[in-house]
């Protein structure tokens, strides 16, 4: 933590840290002047002028919406399948010992590591191999191999800190297995599990690579927005739908990032 | 009359480790029971056994008469205090004394008014409000007692549940213990490691090693008769005599005990060995405040004497003589 939060740095540290935060932010920047340029070919510095007449554009484009849709329904349902699984994974491998435990451990947590291109490649034989065709759920069941990653890393430190005989204890005290997960475990792992759900929607949510690999004709927000930059045709719509991803995903990691944080104080407390 | 826990030749093994090996043991109901041992003895997996966390691999336990196994722990009459508390972190004082009844479908108002009066029974009225984690460690210990005792238990489990605490908040909890359970008259089984615990609350004591009972008895039987080398040592650290030495003074070839209190310290009269004393040197000795306790070596064989405070004392590494009475050399059943 801050060991000594009132001496303030020196001032070569200062600009070396705004520099950093300019060369990180300072692009995204452009991204959101770009939205509102009045050039619609190509991007020109500095614009030729100022409008807003992109977000009524982008609000009456259908195929915003459907990409849009398809986006949010992709990751809701990815989430949900990784919430199921990574918990109930992470269970298993935090309370019981069994043999093969940790190497069950780092399959689970693999496809993180692996790139997107491989394990895209990988579904896309799979399902090759399995003659099933490419769909909606084909999709859904790519960004859930990552998604349960997620859930299943913070679920299994919550796991971890929470103490073993709170559940013997309810047991002890009349409660079944049902009654148990119901009253004891889950109130323990929920903020784990909505920040785990969380930051699986954000990286669902923004995923291209995996997607080109497991979707059909379907066009995944990211993927139609990657298509708009090859057509030079109302570019700045593209800029506006940037804007919005970028609001859409950063809300939730925020929400994570504060919400395992007081996590830790409150599994911490319990000690 | 149905004994509240019975065991009759119950072994839990976990592989080739014998935790509890072949364990019979008869509590009666209302009585004050403790298991004693040193850590990995077995005590513990006993307590889990009752507790229903544990099945055994073999043999059979009864809880009043009821067969106990492959019924899971929250089918028992019988509630645990755990060594680390075990509270909910996410519920407040009152919900967590209320968790069992809450499980079982008694209602809201009902089930709090019931765990106010366990509150006030572990004498924490008003606390309810409080989360786990504003307690202190005392405090989290009476909430846990308060928990168990709401469901009125058959029989409560302690697992060392005073370890946490310090001298004097332990020394507290110990006579409220046990006049806790004169007044509710339910049967307690209490493991703990500490043998001034065991003694000074029990009823009846067990000593456990290696997964086997070594003795079960009053804490007078105990400690006066240890009926082995290793209850002798560990119950209270008495002198333990080999049999060549033990059969010199009563005439029996066996192993003896000899209570370090028992053991009287004079000076060697000028070089000349009585024939009643062993003789003996002084080691060194060990201030305790009301007592002081002397290593001693005689003829190799190392003794530890306690004697009053202010009793004159010989100088460290003189020679002494070493009486006491016969009838306080105890002769164990262990074969020499």
């Amino acid at each position: 933590m801050r060991s000594d939060g009132s001496q303030s740095a020196p001032l070569g540290l200062k600009i070396a840290a705004a520099c950093g935060l300019l060369f990180l932010h300072l692009p995204i920047l452009l991204i959101f002047v770009y939205a509102f340029t009045t050039e619609e070919k190509s991007f020109v510095w500095p614009p030729p002028g100022l409008t807003t007449q992109w977000f009524a554009v982008t609000w009456n484009r259908p195929d915003v919406w459907q990409a849009l849709s398809l986006s949010v329904r992709v990751a809701a349902i990815s989430t949900a399948i990784a919430l199921v699984l990574g918990t109930l994974c992470s269970a298993a491998v935090s309370r019981t010992k069994f043999f093969g435990r940790e190497t069950i451990s780092l399959l689970v947590i693999l496809p993180i590591a692996l790139p997107g291109i491989i394990t895209g490649i990988a579904l896309r034989s799979a399902f090759a191999l399995a003659d099933i065709p490419f769909s909606f759920w084909t999709i859904v069941l790519g960004h859930a191999t990552f998604c349960v990653v997620v859930v299943y890393n913070n679920a299994v430190a919550r796991f971890r800190r929470t103490s073993g005989s709170m559940i013997e204890a309810s047991m002890d005290l009349g409660a079944d297995g049902f009654q148990t997960f119901r009253h004891v475990v889950l109130p323990n792992i929920a903020t784990a599990l909505l920040a785990g759900g969380m930051l699986a929607f954000a990286l669902s949510f923004d995923e291209v690579i995996v997607t080109t690999f497991t979707a059909g004709q379907q066009q995944t927000l990211p993927i139609w927005m990657l298509e708009e930059l090859i057509r030079p045709r109302q570019r700045p719509v593209t800029n506006v739908v940037a804007m919005v991803v970028m609001l859409v995903t950063l809300l939730p990691i925020l929400a994570a990032y504060y919400l395992t944080r007081d996590g830790d104080q409150i599994a911490g407390s319990g000690k | 009359m149905t004994s509240a826990v019975s065991f009759q030749k119950a072994s839990r093994h976990f592989g080739n480790v014998r935790a509890v090996d072949a364990v019979d043991l008869d509590i009666a109901p209302g009585e004050f029971f403790a298991m004693l041992g040193p850590s990995g003895s077995g005590k513990t997996t006993c307590l889990r056994l009752i507790a229903g966390f544990e099945q055994p691999t073999s043999g059979s336990i009864s809880i009043f008469g009821e067969r106990a196994e492959g019924v899971p722990p929250y089918r028992r009459n019988v509630n645990t205090v755990f060594q680390d508390y075990a509270l909910f972190p996410h519920l407040n004082v009152l919900d967590n004394v209320a968790y069992g009844l809450m499980v079982k479908g008694v209602g809201k108002a009902e089930r709090h008014k019931a765990a106010e009066e366990a509150l006030s029974l572990v004498r924490l009225p008003g606390y309810g409000a409080r989360r786990p984690g504003q307690l202190s460690g005392g405090q989290r210990q009476r909430v846990a007692l308060a928990r168990a005792l709401v469901n009125q238990p058959k029989v409560l489990l302690l697992d060392e549940p005073l370890g946490a605490l310090d001298l004097k908040l332990r020394e507290n909890m110990q006579e409220e213990l046990k006049s806790l359970q004169k007044a509710l008259g339910i049967t307690f089984v209490f493991v703990t490691h500490d043998q001034g615990e065991a003694l000074s609350m029990a009823d009846r004591v067990a000593v456990f090693n290696d997964g086997k009972i070594m003795q079960i008895g009053t804490p007078e039987d105990i400690y006066q008769r240890p009926r082995t080398r290793f209850v002798a040592d560990f119950v209270g650290s008495s002198n333990v005599l080999p049999p060549d030495f033990v059969q010199r003074y009563s005439g029996q070839h066996r192993w003896g005990s000899l209570r370090p209190e028992s053991i009287r310290v004079g000076r060697a009269a000028s070089g000349i060995t009585s024939g009643e004393g062993v003789s003996a040197r002084l080691v060194s000795t060990n201030y305790l405040g009301a007592t002081t306790k002397l290593a001693l070596d005689a003829d190799g064989l190392r003794l530890h004497a306690i004697v009053p405070a202010g009793t004159a004392l010989p100088g460290e590494g003189e020679a002494v003589v070493l009486t006491f009475n016969r009838e306080h050399l105890h002769l164990m059943e262990e074969p020499a």
